[in-house]
């Protein structure tokens, strides 16, 4: 593949830096990226991927956008409430750039469609708001072997985290999903809206950083952000031998549809 | 004695106290949405309650965070 003209101009700050240059960016114009969640993390992050010309983008949610979303999910806008998400956050990136081929599904992953769906893709990226779609993310990325980004968000705090197989995935600190009566959703605790556009393009820095092959990834280290305090920290994490999923002897061997809460103000 | 949490010194009574007490101590008020880590090694949460710490172990409480929408 060679870049076109317009591509040389549209991505020369991909280009002029060293760690990327053309090749860096045919790699990206390559990839496919799935992001699973157009909301918070998914909205910023999608329209970065966009932006950077990920060849591929493919897009699952089945809600439709809420007055409520606009807030944070800085790809959806007023005419857009309503809509399905998938289907607004695609009109977005196709005006950002043309170069993207957004496959959109109109639904949410489960035990039955998420293998199928992630062995389509290169990188993925859970903006998802629930800790079952959070560990059944996981738990395929684990057995399919592919790499995935966690991004998670609090009230005014973030993490992150990044797996690729063989390093610490997200069940080998977070084990098990909490109780379900203590899980304060985003809905129930509130979240600064800013916190998510954060949050999401770490993530889609991470995507771009897996694509290219710049840089270090942060795996085995939970990214910790406390925009009160302003500040970024990592904590150190490693492999956990007995992990129920990715360990030396997985307890886990069929994936698990947990049910638990979702961020929704209107059920909540 | 002196234990690190979260990258931060903190001062703690006593020589040696278990997970599930420090836990009170550091006024955390929902245990069930931490995950600890000492010296490393993430804690099963049946052994918040046998594990000690102590003067100089390091100690992360790493909050589950749900939400992304």
């Amino acid at each position: 593949m060679s870049l076109r003209d317009d591509q040389i101009d549209r991505y020369s700050r991909h280009i002029i830096l060293n760690d990327v240059g053309g090749k860096g960016q045919e790699k990206i114009l390559a990839s496919k990226v799935l992001i699973i969640g157009t909301g918070g993390l998914g909205a910023p992050a999608a329209l970065y991927l966009a932006a950077a010309g990920v060849g591929t983008l493919g897009l699952i949610d089945g809600d439709r956008v809420d007055l409520s979303n606009l807030q944070r999910q800085v790809i959806h806008f007023t005419p857009d409430v309503g809509k399905p998400k998938v289907e607004s956050a695609r009109e977005k990136i196709n005006a950002i750039n043309p170069d993207v081929n957004v496959i959109t599904y109109q639904d949410v992953v489960h035990s039955g469609n998420i293998i199928d769906l992630i062995s389509q893709y290169d990188f993925i990226l859970d903006g998802t708001d629930n800790f079952s779609a959070k560990f059944l993310i996981n738990d395929a990325c684990v057995m399919a072997k592919k790499p995935f980004s966690h991004g998670g968000i609090l009230r005014f705090d973030g993490q992150a985290l990044t797996y690729t197989p063989g390093n610490a995935c997200y069940r080998c600190i977070f084990v098990t999903p909490p109780p379900k009566n203590a899980v304060p959703t985003c809905s129930q605790a509130g979240v600064l809206g800013a916190i998510a556009g954060i949050l999401g393009t770490i993530q889609a820095t991470e995507a771009l950083k897996f694509i290219t092959g710049v840089g270090d990834l942060l795996t085995n280290r939970l990214l910790i952000f406390d925009a009160k305090k302003m500040n970024f920290r990592t904590a150190k994490v490693k492999r956990n031998p007995k992990c129920q999923v990715c360990g030396d002897h997985p307890s886990i061997t069929e994936l698990i549809d947990y049910e638990m809460p979702v961020c929704d103000l209107k059920k909540a | 004695m002196e234990i690190t949490i979260n990258g931060d010194k903190a001062t703690v009574d006593g020589v040696k106290i278990s997970v599930s007490d420090l836990l009170k101590a550091r006024n955390v008020d929902m245990p069930d949405m931490v995950s600890v880590e000492v010296n490393g090694t993430i804690l099963e949460r049946s052994e918040f309650d046998s594990t000690q710490v102590g003067d100089g172990d390091e100690v992360e409480f790493l909050y589950f965070m749900g939400g992304g929408r």
